[in-house]
C-alpha cells in the first residue's frame, strides 16, 4: 500500500491531475437528477468504449480487402476461437448503441434540457447522433456480403441524383467507377479512423459541457427557464440543495451501464453475430436485399414514395430534419421545460415513435417486393382449383407460370405487391378483368404481348371463379344476359 | 528587440508562413483525394470488353452475361466480376441491360415465363425491351453499347450505371438511353 502511494504521490506531484480529478468527481449536482431517467448517456458512452474495444479485437483478424473481408469474417466466425462472440459482441453492442443514444435524445427533448444554455451541448448531441448512424451504415459495409454489396448500390443510386455534383459523389463515395477493392478500403478507413476519430473528440466536447455547464435540472411544471436568471436558480440547485456526483449520482450510472453490457453479451451469446449473408460476389443475382434493422424505415420509405417524389424527398427531407434539429435550442431556447406542459413535444415524439414503427415493422415483410420465387415453390391453395373445368384449371396454371403469383396472393400465398385475388370476380367483370391483364395499368405490367388468346381466355375463366361462394361475381350492368343476372334474384 | 509591433510583424509572417506550406500540401491532398474522379475524367472508366461468343445467346432469349470490369484490382476479388442481361431480338439485333435496376441499382432478375423484369428490392418491373413497365423506377434499365467483333459480342462498360449519371450524360454513348420514354 505505501508503495503505491509513493508511486501514486510521485506520478501527481509531475501530472498534477489528482486534484481537477477530485474537484470533477464531486462536482455538485441537483439533488433530483440521481435518477434512472439520467442513466443513458454515460450508458452510450460506455457502450463506444466496449465498441471500441471489440472493434479493435475483430481488426486482428478481419481482412479489409473486397477480395478477402467475406472469407475473414468465416474464419472469425468458425475457426478462431470465440471469434464468433466477439463479432456478436460488436454488432449487438452497435444495436444498443444506437437505442440507446436514441433513447438518451429522447429523454433530453422532454426534460427541455437542449434550452438555456446547454444549446451546444445539444447540437453536438445531433452530430453524435449522425456519426452513429455513420458508424452502423459503415459497419454495415465492412460485413462485406451480399446486403453490403447492394446496400452500396442504393448508396451510390441515392446519392447520384444529387444535382450537378451527384456522378462525382457516386465516383468519391465508391472510390472508382464501380462497387470494388477501393470502396471497401474507404468505408474501413471511415468505419475506423476518420468516424471515430470525429466522435472521441465530439464526446470529449460534449462531457466537458456536461461538466461545464452542469447537468440538467430535473424539470418542474411552472419552472421556466430565462435567461437573465436560469445560471443563478441554478446555481442554487446544486451548491445549497445538490449533492456531489460520486458517490450520489454515479451509481445508478454504474449499474446502468453495467446491465446494458451484460444485455449485450447475453445478446451476443443467445442470437450468435450477424451474418455474413452470401459472398459479395455480383454475379450471385438470386438474393434479396435487405437493410439493417435500424435502415428498415428508409428502406419501406424507398419503396412507398410515390417515383417523381423520391428524389426531392431523399434530398430535401434530410436537410430540412437537420436544420429543424440544430435550430431547436434557438427558437425554443426559454420557458417551460417539463413536458408534463409541452404537449407539442410530447406528440413529436410519439408520431415520429409510431412513424418510424410502422415503417419498420413495413419493411420486415415488405409488401411491395414481388416474392421472386412464388412462381415456383408458392402453391395456388386446394379450394381455388379442386372441383375447376379443365380450361379454369388451365388458367389457374398460366397464373403460375406467368409469375403472377409474384405479385399477387390467393389465401395469403404468394406476393403481396398487387391486391389478393381471392375475391377478384365481385370486384372486376369478365371483360375487365381481359382489360385489366392484356392492358395493365395502376401499377400493373401489361401482358398483352406475353399471352396468346387461348392463355388470356383461360386465366380469365380462373380469374372468374375467384369469388365466395355467398357472393355472387361482378356483372356487366348493360348486359341482359339471363345466367348472369339469375345468381341476384331475391 | 522586445519591440511589441515588431513581435506582431514576426507573429504574422510566421503564421502565414505556416498556412502558405499548409496550401502547399492541401494540393497534393485534395488531388489525391479525388483521383477516383479526375481519372475517370482524363481516361474515361469505360472500354470494350467481351461477354463471349455470339452463339452463346440464342435468338429470341434473354441470358445473363458476365464480365471482368474493364479497370480491376486484384484487391477486388469477385466485385469485378459483373454480370448483365444479354437479350438477342432477332439473331442480328441485341440489347444489353445493366443489372441494376433505374431505381436504386438492385439486381434485376429476367422471368422469361412472362417476360419481365423484376427486382427483389423494392418491387421495379420491366419489360422485355427494358422499357417501365411498373414500380418506383422513373426509366427503364440502362443499356450498354454494344457491338460483334469475329463473332464475339462486345460491350462498352466500365461504371456502375447509376440514375444521375445517365441523367447528366444523355449525349454519352456509353449508356444509351432507353428509346422509348417510360409509360407514365
Amino acid at each position: 500500500m505505501r508503495l503505491i502511494r509513493t508511486v501514486g504521490n510521485w506520478l501527481d506531484a509531475r501530472l498534477q491531475l489528482g486534484s481537477p480529478i477530485r474537484q470533477t468527481m464531486q462536482h455538485p449536482i441537483p439533488r433530483q437528477t440521481a435518477s434512472w431517467a439520467y442513466v443513458f448517456g454515460s450508458a452510450a458512452m460506455t457502450v463506444f468504449a466496449f465498441q471500441v474495444v471489440t472493434g479493435i479485437l475483430l481488426a486482428l483478424i478481419y481482412v479489409p480487402s473486397a477480395g478477402e473481408a467475406w472469407n475473414s469474417l468465416q474464419i472469425l466466425n468458425r475457426q478462431v476461437t470465440l471469434g464468433w462472440f466477439i463479432r456478436a459482441l460488436h454488432g449487438w453492442g452497435s444495436n444498443f448503441m444506437l437505442a440507446i443514444v436514441l433513447i438518451h435524445m429522447v429523454q433530453v427533448f422532454l426534460f427541455g434540457a437542449y434550452k438555456f444554455p446547454r444549446e451546444l451541448t445539444w447540437i453536438l448531441g445531433i452530430f453524435l447522433l449522425l456519426m452513429t448512424l455513420g458508424m452502423a451504415f459503415t459497419g454495415q459495409v465492412l460485413r462485406f456480403d451480399q446486403d453490403a454489396y447492394w446496400g452500396l448500390g442504393i448508396g451510390a443510386s441515392i446519392s447520384s441524383r444529387v444535382p450537378v455534383v451527384g456522378p462525382l459523389l457516386v465516383k468519391l463515395l465508391l472510390g472508382g467507377p464501380i462497387i470494388a477493392g477501393a470502396t471497401l478500403s474507404r468505408f474501413f478507413a471511415f468505419h475506423v479512423f476518420v468516424i471515430p476519430g470525429l466522435l472521441i473528440a465530439s464526446v470529449g466536447l460534449h462531457l466537458l459541457l456536461v461538466l461545464k455547464l452542469g447537468i440538467n435540472e430535473w424539470p418542474m411544471p411552472g419552472r421556466l427557464v430565462r435567461r437573465s436568471d436560469y445560471m443563478e436558480k441554478y446555481h442554487e440547485l446544486t451548491h445549497t440543495e445538490g449533492m456531489p456526483f460520486v458517490p450520489n449520482g454515479i451509481v445508478k450510472d454504474a449499474i446502468f451501464s453495467g446491465a446494458i453490457l451484460l444485455a449485450i453479451a447475453a445478446c451476443a451469446l443467445y442470437f450468435g453475430p450477424f451474418g455474413p449473408s452470401g459472398q459479395p460476389d455480383p454475379r450471385i443475382i438470386q438474393t434479396v436485399p435487405k437493410p439493417d434493422f435500424f435502415f428498415l424505415w428508409l428502406y419501406a420509405l424507398l419503396s412507398l414514395l410515390p417515383p417523381a417524389m423520391e428524389t426531392p424527398v431523399l434530398l430535401i427531407g434530410p436537410a430540412i430534419a437537420l436544420v429543424i434539429l440544430l435550430a431547436l435550442p434557438f427558437f425554443s431556447g426559454e420557458g417551460e421545460k417539463s413536458w408534463r406542459r409541452r404537449p407539442i413535444a410530447v406528440l413529436t415524439i410519439l408520431l415520429s415513435a409510431v412513424t418510424l414503427g410502422t415503417f419498420t415493422s413495413l419493411a420486415d415483410h415488405a409488401p411491395w417486393s414481388p416474392v421472386m420465387d412464388a412462381s415456383t415453390a408458392a402453391a395456388i391453395p386446394a379450394k381455388f382449383v379442386v372441383g375447376r373445368t379443365p380450361i379454369e384449371v388451365q388458367g389457374a396454371l398460366v397464373f403460375q407460370s406467368k409469375q403472377c403469383h409474384n405479385c399477387h396472393s390467393l389465401g395469403d400465398i404468394g406476393g403481396k405487391r398487387g391486391p389478393a385475388l381471392d375475391a377478384v370476380a365481385v370486384r372486376l367483370t369478365g371483360d375487365q378483368l381481359v382489360r385489366q391483364v392484356l392492358q395493365g395499368g395502376g401499377n400493373m405490367p401489361a401482358y398483352g404481348k406475353n399471352l396468346s388468346p387461348a392463355q388470356t381466355a383461360a386465366l380469365v375463366a380462373f380469374l372468374e371463379t375467384l369469388h365466395p361462394s355467398a357472393q355472387t361475381p361482378a356483372r356487366e350492368a348493360a348486359r341482359s344476359d339471363a345466367s348472369l343476372t339469375a345468381g341476384i334474384q331475391p | 528587440m522586445s519591440d511589441p509591433s515588431r513581435r506582431q510583424v514576426v507573429f504574422k509572417i510566421a503564421m502565414l508562413f505556416n498556412g502558405a506550406v499548409g496550401v502547399l500540401l492541401a494540393i497534393p491532398i485534395v488531388r489525391y483525394l479525388f483521383s477516383p474522379v479526375s481519372r475517370g475524367k482524363k481516361n474515361g472508366y469505360d472500354n470494350w470488353v467481351s461477354l463471349g461468343s455470339v452463339d452463346e445467346f440464342p435468338s429470341g432469349q434473354t441470358r445473363l452475361a458476365t464480365y471482368r470490369n474493364p479497370i480491376a484490382n486484384a484487391s477486388d476479388g469477385e466485385t469485378a466480376e459483373l454480370p448483365c442481361w444479354v437479350r438477342n431480338i432477332d439473331g442480328s439485333r441485341f440489347q444489353v441491360f445493366a443489372i441494376n435496376c433505374a431505381h436504386l441499382g438492385c439486381p434485376v432478375r429476367w422471368f422469361p415465363q412472362s417476360e419481365l423484369f423484376m427486382c427483389p428490392c423494392h418491387g421495379g418491373v420491366y419489360y422485355a425491351d427494358g422499357s417501365r413497365a411498373s414500380g418506383p423506377p422513373e426509366r427503364g434499365l440502362f443499356e450498354y453499347a454494344f457491338k460483334v467483333v469475329d463473332g464475339k459480342l462486345q460491350i462498352r462498360a466500365g461504371e456502375m450505371p447509376t440514375p444521375g449519371f445517365s441523367a447528366a450524360n444523355k449525349n454519352k454513348t456509353l449508356i444509351q438511353i432507353e428509346r422509348q420514354p417510360p409509360c407514365a
